[in-house]
């Protein structure tokens, strides 16, 4: 079968030009552009400054993530997932281990629940926080980028105590966790629930008002409710459109069914909404890390050694033939776990959207097939139908509130 | 507060009084229909109208060297590639999972675009990847590879390390730009 060659979904000639595209002009909006923050690549059919259709083109960052998937175990495959989305690596691990135990059928222990839950919620607050910062940034507001860049950074640190990454901090494991949750990561999260609404407050005073950055936002980019279904757009982009959904009221996965917040909504459906569900779904996360962390369970933070899935404690290698057993095969090759030969879908409602991995087992260690949904993808295929009709200094104010990173769209 | 999606079996029941009894089965609380390529169309259709208004996924498995039967179905065995189709609702938030099942030398399918506009991407990505053509799709173009690319990546008969594609990139060099 032959490639078709590119062509735009819906180019309407504005009436000026009926009698030529003379009028149109075409313009190349990156691969490396400053306000694409990442390899995304749009091209924009221009009438003046009106943008009359986009034709965005990805696979600039493609590194065959889904390939290497059916290529490393379980355990190996989460460093991976921490290049995906790589503004939360802490949910995509989540989710990637989320995933992999449904297929497995583990239940895990109450304490690695609600340290998952917290570290997800600090991963949702601070991918938030570019996310809005950036569309600040994009839009002009400079000092607002660095009030949010600042509480990321204070996150960081959280999660460099908790496993000794910043970044790609590749911290689950099949029924449990790298690391356990010690005091000094426990006193910095109480703190840093202590602060965070202060810079919040601060955050919303200078832009939630701000009549430039309204006027660059309000109207801008408009999705409606059906169309945000049809699209099959997730998280704060559906629910900035009206569409009440969230996987962690609506599938409680982890420990959320214990908590009490609120899921945020707006009706507009343009980016000011989604700007202002964004801010008002940090201030929800943070109630669950405070109810969270003040509720954390004692106990252990993997599954026992019959689950053959966690390694044991040294305490356990040391002193029981269990752990010993269990620990050496664990670390043998042909050993291991046992997967069924089944397929299973798990999603978690991460920072972006519905981030789901859909896993084929075929008794090995690696996977048959390990798919990725990433909400990314169908953010992205949304983009020519919000931008049409606006004007090209809107592309950026689109762009950022969608939140699309191209490690994650491209995989 | 979260309560427990209703279960599927009205739809399964409506399903089965359409298109006869369709192999089904649950793993994990997840019920799954395996749907012959000629009807598929008209399911996905008939389950949209059900209220299934959010097509969360579409994506394939190549079985070329699956020892079992997918997913222990033996209504499934000997096919090569599955598409899957992963439906849920937004009202209700129930999800069933579709598959098809289509085959060399030209693995093709109906396209849902007409149906959910999401599937646009998601079909450029599965015959980007998996080379299977999806009919009746306004742009059936390559998604992440390069357009010059001519294999299908994830399918289970290419090699982790490629073969040599790289080369045979177009370059364009400072002086013919």
């Amino acid at each position: 079968m032959s490639i078709a060659p590119p062509r735009f979904e819906s180019v309407e000639i504005p009436e000026a030009a009926t009698r030529s595209e003379d009028y149109l002009w075409t313009l190349n909006f990156g691969p490396q552009h400053p306000a694409t923050h990442t390899t995304l690549r749009l091209v924009l059919k221009l009438e003046g400054e009106r943008v009359v259709d986009a034709l965005p083109e990805m696979g600039y960052l493609h590194s065959g993530f889904e390939k290497i998937g059916e290529h490393l175990t379980y355990n190996q495959y989460v460093t991976v997932t921490d290049r995906m989305n790589y503004i939360s690596p802490m949910a995509n691990n989540v989710a990637w281990h989320h995933a992999v135990e449904t297929l497995l059928g583990i239940e895990l222990t109450p304490r690695c629940k609600v340290i998952r839950t917290i570290i997800a919620e600090l991963a949702r607050i601070s991918d938030h926080l570019l996310c809005n910062g950036a569309v600040g940034l994009d839009t002009g507001a400079f000092t607002f980028f660095l009030y949010a860049f600042y509480q990321r950074e204070v996150i960081y640190d959280i999660f460099e105590t908790l496993c000794g990454a910043r970044f790609t901090n590749s911290y689950t494991r099949v029924g449990g966790l790298s690391q356990d949750m010690t005091p000094l990561v426990i006193e910095k999260i109480r703190s840093f629930v202590k602060t965070f609404p202060k810079t919040i407050d601060d955050m919303e005073r200078l832009l939630t008002r701000n009549r430039i950055f309204v006027d660059r936002t309000k109207g801008v980019g408009v999705l409606s409710t059906e169309e945000a279904i049809s699209r099959g757009a997730t998280g704060p982009v559906a629910r900035a459109s009206g569409v009440t959904r969230d996987l962690r009221r609506d599938e409680p996965y982890l420990a959320y069914a214990d908590y009490d917040f609120q899921i945020c909504c707006a009706a507009a459906g343009d980016c000011y909404a989604r700007y202002l569900v964004r801010m008002q779904e940090m201030r929800e996360s943070l109630k669950i890390v405070a109810q969270a962390v003040e509720n954390l369970p004692e106990g252990p933070i993997n599954v026992g050694i019959d689950q053959r899935t966690a390694l044991p404690t040294k305490q356990q290698v040391y002193s029981t033939i269990e752990g010993t057993i269990s620990h050496f095969e664990l670390s043998m090759s042909n050993r291991g776990f046992e997967v069924p030969c089944e397929e299973s879908y798990a999603a978690i409602e991460a920072p972006n959207g519905e981030l789901g991995f859909y896993l084929a087992g075929d008794g090995n260690e690696t996977a048959y097939r390990a798919r990725c949904r990433p909400p990314s993808v169908l953010h992205y295929a949304l983009f020519p139908h919000l931008i049409r009709g606006h004007t090209l200094s809107d592309v950026v104010a689109v762009l950022g509130s969608l939140n699309i990173i191209a490690a994650e769209l491209d995989r | 507060m979260p309560s427990t999606p209703p279960p599927v079996d009205d739809v399964l029941a409506a399903l089965a009084e359409q298109f006869g009894d369709l192999p089904s089965s649950v793993f994990r609380g997840q019920t799954r229909v395996v749907v012959p390529e000629s009807s598929s169309h008209e399911v996905l259709s008939l389950l949209k109208e059900r209220g299934f208004d959010l097509l969360v996924d579409i994506s394939c498995v190549d079985y070329l060297d699956y020892r079992e039967p997918p997913m222990e179905m033996a209504a499934c065995a000997g096919h090569r590639y599955g598409l899957v189709y992963l439906l849920a609702s937004t009202v209700t938030n129930q999800r069933l999972t579709i598959r098809v099942f289509v085959d060399d030398p030209e693995p093709t399918v109906q396209s849902v675009v007409s149906l959910w506009k999401a599937a646009n991407w998601l079909e450029r990505e599965v015959w980007d990847l998996f080379g299977i053509c999806f009919a009746g799709h306004p742009d059936l173009r390559r998604l992440v590879m390069p357009e010059e690319f001519t294999a299908h990546p994830l399918r289970k008969d290419y090699p982790l390390q490629g073969r040599g594609e790289r080369h045979n990139f177009p370059v364009i060099t400072r002086h013919e730009s």
